[in-house]
């Protein structure tokens, strides 16, 4: 993601905090919990169906994002290999003798 | 007539895995890294479907559609969101870890990633027994499915006994023969059978009843709570209970866990873990609703039957029938070998080498392993015969089990101030707990201790909680020992 070349280390980190939060939605809500006691059918399923189908889509969306973001290998402190732009910018000085 | 046809099948899918076992099989090197990791040289497609087909068992695929029939279809809902959500997340917080970490190191299993940590053995072998003594029930869960369905397909021809019987006797000479690349090929082979046969039944017998409206439709009629989400035996109790005691159950299952080491890219597991929600709902939609739209059909399903064969035995040709039970008994197989093949992992190197025997050249040790792993399947062949519960309820006592494993490996995984007296206490203290919970329920003598308390919640989730506190509290008043070494769980810097 390009934008992300321009913010700074620590804003970027602050933001991969963000994603604490999306995860504990994206488990809480896979439970429809909102429909709790709505018997509606909608195009030949229980609409609360039609809520954990959709949901589990947008958890595959998010999970590819969460990925592509490098958050996870910054948080850890390592140099991922491929996930995150500017990571070779980061790298330690000094380590010449690798390929 | 169609007896023969079924069986035929039945073993023709059998004999079609065991072609693919010795080709891997020469393929293979006679490391124990190469018998059990596959030289950790796992692609995407191959540790995505190795994973999914051992994921779904027996539980899945009888036990499921069992409880969406009984109860409703909200057995979607929770098990999609504990192998689709909640797993998927652990399979990074707990799995990507440990991959790293075992990269690193060149670890097998988690007992001797955690041995090494803290310089125990005794450690090393508490996981590695405690792991096992969980693994012995799913085992044989899997052998009492085979069993039932075997004797739904044939009618009662091949006996209970017949079917898991033949099943315990593959898969021995299965996992002796083929190792780990062999059951991850089969795997991807039974995963991809799997996805496209349920799929198929599930067109078909919708559209013998009239469409997607018509039989949930005819549902509704039968059981007009089943369109309402709650109720019944879905209680939010239930509901989160059953969630977080098997996700995290299925992340310390030894077959799971060992999946962990065996991708060969960060890459790999990364796509895997992106695709999981999506390929989950593949297979849970059509097996769950195919349960509860039965409810609904003019069907007559006997005490102690599966729904599904029933189900298609009505609707559908008798050799697609058998078609869909192989699956089945696929994913049983599946399970079964990969499950005996980390269980004996575990015993030759977390407790043969280390406890019993050190100077074990490696040959003695893969025989040690092979015989390990048929007395294993044949002891839980024999406890299967008993036919102790349900497919759900055995299952669910293994999640459990393992789930009190979860939360002490995840705080020495993230929490470097964990001692080993913490790990120690926190691991067998709330085993101990569990294990008088559900002996009581077995031994006569002693009065039966409730699973269950306050309307659905499951005694394992407090003791999931215990674990925690109790890693946590006596790590913070105990030293970590000269032995131990966090550094070994670092994974930043390189």
């Amino acid at each position: 993601m390009h934008i992300e070349s321009n913010s700074t280390c620590m804003e970027r980190k602050q933001r991969d905090f963000l994603w604490i939060p999306t995860f504990a939605v994206l488990v809480a809500f896979a439970v429809p919990w909102p429909l709790w006691g709505v018997d509606l059918i909608v195009a030949g399923f229980p609409v609360w169906i039609w809520w954990h189908i959709a949901w589990l889509g947008l958890c595959t969306l998010l999970f590819t994002r969460f990925v592509r973001s490098g958050a996870w290998e910054r948080g850890m402190g390592i140099h991922a290999s491929s996930s995150a732009t500017g990571e070779r910018a980061t790298e330690p000085v000094g380590r010449g003798d690798e390929p | 007539m169609t007896l023969g046809l079924s069986l035929g099948v039945v073993v023709g899918y059998l004999v079609i895995a065991l072609a693919v076992g010795l080709v891997a099989y020469r393929v293979s090197e006679t490391t124990a890294e190469d018998y059990y990791l596959a030289n950790r040289s796992i692609g995407t497609a191959v540790l995505l479907f190795t994973t999914f087909a051992t994921l779904l068992s027996a539980f899945t695929f009888f036990g499921g559609p069992n409880l969406a029939f009984a109860a409703g279809p909200e057995w979607l809902v929770v098990m999609g969101t504990i192998d689709g959500v909640l797993f998927a997340v652990l399979w990074y917080v707990i799995g990507y870890k440990q991959w790293l970490i075992g990269d690193r190191h060149g670890y097998v299993t988690l007992g001797e990633m955690l041995g090494d940590r803290f310089g125990s053995v005794g450690l090393r072998a508490l996981v590695a027994g405690v792991s096992l003594l969980w693994l012995f029930p799913y085992v044989m869960l899997q052998q009492m499915g085979a069993g039932e369905a075997l004797v739904g397909l044939t009618g009662g021809v091949v006996p209970y006994w017949g079917g898991a019987a033949l099943v315990t006797a593959f898969m021995i000479f299965y996992v002796v023969l083929a190792g780990m690349r062999g059951v991850a090929w089969t795997d991807t082979i039974q995963g991809l059978f799997m996805l496209s046969v349920v799929w198929i039944a599930a067109v078909w017998i919708v559209s013998a009843v009239g469409g997607l409206g018509a039989a949930t439709g005819a549902m509704l009629e039968a059981r007009p709570e089943f369109g309402r989400f709650g109720g019944g035996l879905y209680s939010p109790g239930f509901i989160i209970s059953t969630a977080i005691t098997i996700a995290f159950g299925v992340t310390m299952f030894p077959q799971i866990n060992q999946r962990f080491f065996v991708a060969d890219s960060g890459e790999t597991l990364k796509r895997s873990f992106a695709l999981w929600p999506v390929l989950v709902l593949l297979l849970f939609v059509p097996a769950f609703m195919l349960g509860a739209w039965a409810a609904g059909m003019p069907v007559d399903v006997p005490d102690g039957a599966n729904v599904l064969p029933v189900v298609l035995t009505e609707y559908t040709p008798a050799w697609f029938a058998a078609i869909v039970v192989a699956g089945a008994m696929a994913a049983m197989m599946s399970s079964s070998d990969s499950m005996l093949l980390s269980g004996s992992s575990y015993f030759t190197r977390d407790l043969y080498r280390p406890v019993i025997n050190a100077e074990a050249s490696e040959r003695r040790e893969a025989w040690v392993a092979r015989i390990g792993v048929a007395a294993f399947a044949v002891l839980a062949f024999v406890a299967s015969l008993f036919r102790p519960g349900t497919l759900i309820e055995v299952g669910d006592t293994a999640f459990s089990g393992f789930a009190l494993l979860a939360l002490p490996v995840i705080c020495a995984l993230y929490w470097p101030r964990t001692t080993r007296t913490g790990m120690i206490v926190g691991v067998a203290v709330p085993q101990a707990a569990y294990l008088a919970v559900v002996l009581s329920a077995v031994v006569s003598a002693v009065p039966t201790l409730p699973r269950t308390v306050a309307g659905g919640w499951d005694v394992a989730l407090g003791l999931m909680v215990l674990s925690a506190v109790l890693t946590v509290g006596v790590s913070l008043v105990t030293a970590p020992t000269a032995e131990s070494d966090a550094s070994r769980f670092t994974v930043a810097g390189d």
